[in-house]
């Protein structure tokens, strides 16, 4: 019984954290449609940071995070400039776009390879080899601080885009294209800065990953099948939606993690995908 | 079969080739040059396979990797059971594979196309995460498979491999040509370019697509089958690597999506200086430059080597 | 009116909860020409969409020379003789303009297509078109107005018994609206029955035999040109109260 709700609330806290890796896909993919499979990659490129920053200088993996996501925020920007000038504009994306991120994807990965070798890599602070007792569960807290930042930062995005003017004008690039010609919106602007903002985020969701295990290149790969299918079954950019189908992945991995073997974890996400994407593509949230 | 002249002269090559490939085994002896060779062969393969959905048809296929580990788990497992020829186990690698390309299109097709590039994602890691788990294949440790020390005909069993994979090479070339200009290739070349449009045409997208895919997966599990037996050792890691899916991509969008010599031209350019960087510099750089030149050339010259020759051409007749 | 080539009963279509068609019943005669007016969003692309095949009506049904063909998907439909033209051009974009036509004569119409017939079939679509001296361009360089022809073309290639032209001449200029109206005559004078969708009133009103008006997925008047433009409903429909 223990092990059971350890499980549980462990796969809440990593949850959590899914969604935070999730959240920027939810828009550049789910949103812009923009089917971006080097997300995780710049995920992993943001543990690598946290870590080159944490073991120099001793910096806070999540300070690491968040003072890199500005200059994520440019460099998703200019890939989107390339994105568009060579395949949305001339109606390209569907093969050379898809293509073209799986390049991405990779040239990360190898030159992580080429430049820090194939090691596990981690990050230390203070804070994160200690628990916190909650009575009945026990929480280790390089679990618990991901997960409260997760949901900060998770929260914020979805505060800013159904509050702010530039933030409905991200919606509306995908729903609605008169609306966002009423509003005065150049969509190609509108779509820069949504997926420089969807950059942004694996910045501090690469750093969050760092703190929850050790990290190597080829990482991401897994993240990928996490991620779209927490897309997926959100329902294509709903943001609520992918928090709940989030946690219900990290969930449903935790107890498979524990119940049948950690090997058997990565078949969770993809299975699930599958599964969606053949019974009710619209996602469990999505409209019909 | 020999309707016209250019048919004529691609049949007159592929013989010339298989019968220098045969003369090869004659004069050379060093295994370093079959070795070489037959890892651009098998790339070949899997190129041309990749192209017939991702360039005929217009699906991208990320799991080429899951296909051709497939491939040859299944030589593999039906090694192990029943010792099966390798003529045997590769049609059975084909079958499966096909079965498998058949039932992905058919779980995803209807939807957009770019459902089917995630789901063959998935696909690749659910596999993956079984073959790990399967007991039987040696699970994660991986499984060693032992090749006849003396074959009929040839001086060694890699010098037999390279003329078998040299013919399944030739053979997907010719099934890949013959698709690319037939009826069935226009259907899908319609399929590719406006699938609403092609459908109100009278083309049955769904059976065509599921065409493609089943043909793409049994060309796939064809290139997996052997390779077991031509590393003799297998584990997940080295069947399912990504590598594999990268080179699959890279060389038709490197030679040349829309044409059917397109894949060749970039397995042979991309095959053959890999094969050079691998021995003199690194595979890890060798990674690097398939994936900076597969970047460079979707977003600068989307037509491939093929198109820039076409271009040139027309140019110069000018 | 001779035995109905296409009839359309009861037919309804809602997305999500907006109703998009209402009940439509349609009938359409042999060699008929008819055209399909309303303002904007009132359903004529969603009717011609559950003609063609690309969307299944939730209720009503289809008929097509007295068959059923409700639940075909499109390609099934093209075969039997529906051919469409899309309102925004859809060549095939690698093919030239001989090879866009090679798809539906080696496809919707192959049962009806003489083996080896199919280049002199597509030649005489092309003469019939105009497009004769580009058959061999590559079909993504046309001007507009070619290929708008081209999407004519290709539908005609299919063989149809009755085809449906999707505004056809939208940003054409005067002559070029009579072009396209000539070849739609001509082709109606070899047999095949006519559905056009058409802002241009110029347009519809010289060609079309009949006309039917759609109001917000129902349909308002059917009628003779000249007794639909004295009906005092499809003048509050177009006009407003």
């Amino acid at each position: 019984m223990d092990l059971f709700v350890n499980a549980i609330v462990a796969g809440i806290l990593l949850g959590a954290f899914y969604a935070a890796v999730s959240v920027g896909l939810s828009i550049s993919f789910g949103q812009l449609d923009i089917v971006n499979i080097a997300h995780p990659a710049f995920v992993i490129v943001g543990s690598y940071i946290a870590w080159i920053l944490n073991s120099r200088y001793g910096l806070d993996p999540v300070l690491v995070g968040v003072l890199a996501a500005p200059i994520f925020f440019i460099v998703g920007a200019l890939i989107y400039r390339i994105y568009y000038a060579a395949f949305e504009r001339t109606g390209q994306e569907s093969l050379s776009g898809l293509a073209f991120f799986f390049g991405v994807m990779f040239i990360i990965e190898v030159v992580l390879i080429l430049v820090y070798g194939v090691d596990y890599r981690l990050v230390s602070a203070g804070y994160l080899s200690k628990n916190v007792d909650l009575g009945f569960v026990g929480l280790p807290l390089r679990l618990v601080v991901p997960f409260l930042v997760a949901s900060a930062m998770t929260g914020a995005v979805w505060l800013y885009l159904s509050r702010t003017f530039t933030g409905r004008a991200i919606l509306a690039v995908a729903q609605d294209r008169l609306a966002l010609q009423l509003m005065g919106a150049d969509p190609v602007r509108i779509k820069q800065f949504a997926f420089g903002l969807a950059i942004a985020t694996t910045a501090i969701a690469g750093a969050l990953l760092i703190m929850i295990g050790p990290v190597e290149p080829s990482l991401g790969r897994v993240y990928i099948g996490r991620a779209f299918a927490i897309v997926v079954l959100g329902g294509m950019g709903s943001i609520p939606g992918m928090v709940i189908a989030a946690l219900l992945i990290g969930v449903l991995e935790s107890l498979v993690s524990s119940f049948a073997g950690p090997s058997w974890a990565p078949a969770v996400a993809f299975g699930a995908l599958l599964i969606t994407l053949a019974v009710r593509p619209s996602g469990l949230f999505g409209r019909a | 079969m020999l309707k016209t002249r250019a048919d004529k002269i691609f049949w007159a090559v592929l013989a010339a080739v298989f019968l220098g490939g045969l003369a090869l085994t004659e004069l050379v002896a060093n295994e370093y040059y079959y070795t070489a060779i037959y890892a651009i062969l098998q790339a070949t393969i899997m190129a041309v396979a990749w192209n017939i959905l991702g360039g005929f048809t217009g699906y991208v296929n990320f799991g080429s990797a899951a296909f051709f580990a497939i491939g040859a788990y299944t030589a593999v497992a039906l090694d192990k059971w029943l010792g099966l020829p390798l003529p045997f186990l590769i049609a059975a690698s084909a079958a499966v594979c096909g079965l498998m390309g058949l039932g992905v299109g058919y779980l995803t097709l209807r939807l957009k196309g770019v459902y089917f590039a995630i789901a063959t994602l998935a696909m690749a890691i659910v596999l993956e995460t079984f073959v790990t788990n399967w007991e039987y294949v040696g699970a994660a440790r991986g499984v060693y498979i032992l090749t006849p020390e003396k074959v009929p005909f040839f001086r060694s069993y890699i010098q037999l491999l390279f003329v078998v994979m040299l013919a399944l090479t030739l053979g997907s070339i010719a099934i890949s040509r013959a698709l690319n200009s037939s009826r069935i290739g226009r259907g899908l070349a319609a399929i590719r370019d406006d699938e609403v449009a092609a459908e109100c045409a009278g083309v049955p997208t769904l059976r065509l697509k599921l065409i493609s895919t089943t043909v793409m997966g049994a060309m796939m599990g064809v290139a997996g089958a052997p390779y077991p037996f031509f590393v003799t050792f297998v584990d997940p890691l080295s069947a399912f690597n990504l590598f594999v899916a990268v080179n699959a991509i890279a060389m038709p969008m490197i030679g040349g999506t829309a044409h059917w010599i397109g894949p060749v031209i970039g397995a042979l350019v991309i095959g053959g200086a890999q094969e050079a960087i691998t021995v003199t510099i690194s595979s890890e750089l060798n990674v690097l430059v398939v994936g900076l030149m597969l970047v460079l050339f979707i977003t600068l010259a989307p037509q491939g080597i093929v198109g820039l020759v076409q271009k040139w051409m027309k140019r110069r007749k000018r | 009116m001779s035995a109905p080539i296409l009839k359309v009963s009861g037919v309804s279509k809602r997305f999500g909860g907006f109703t998009a068609l209402d009940g439509i019943d349609l009938e359409l005669g042999a060699n008929e020409r008819l055209g399909l007016i309303g303002p904007n969003g009132s359903g004529k692309t969603t009717l011609i969409n559950c003609i063609s095949g690309a969307l299944i009506n939730d209720t009503g049904s289809i008929v097509f020379e007295g068959e059923d063909i409700t639940r075909l998907p499109p390609h099934q439909r093209a075969a039997r003789g529906v051919a469409r033209s899309f309102q925004i051009p859809k060549p095939f974009r690698s093919m030239t303009v001989l090879e866009n036509l090679r798809v539906p004569l080696e496809y919707a119409a192959r049962g009806r297509t003489g083996r080896g017939k199919i280049n002199s079939d597509a030649m005489e679509v092309l003469e019939l078109i105009g497009l004769n001296n580009r058959a061999n361009e590559s079909s993504a360089g046309l001007t507009q107005v070619d290929m708008r022809k081209l999407e004519l073309a290709r539908a005609l290639a299919a063989k149809p018994k009755l085809l449906v032209s999707d505004e056809a001449m939208a940003g054409l200029s005067s002559a070029e609206v009579d072009e396209i109206l000539e070849i739609l005559l001509a082709l109606n004078a070899r047999g095949v029955a006519v559905i056009m969708i058409e802002h241009i009133m110029r347009a519809v009103m010289g060609f079309a035999q009949r006309l039917v008006v759609l109001d917000a997925g129902r349909k308002i008047a059917d009628g003779t040109p000249e007794d639909i433009i004295r009906n005092p409903d499809v003048e509050r429909a177009y006009l407003g109260e």
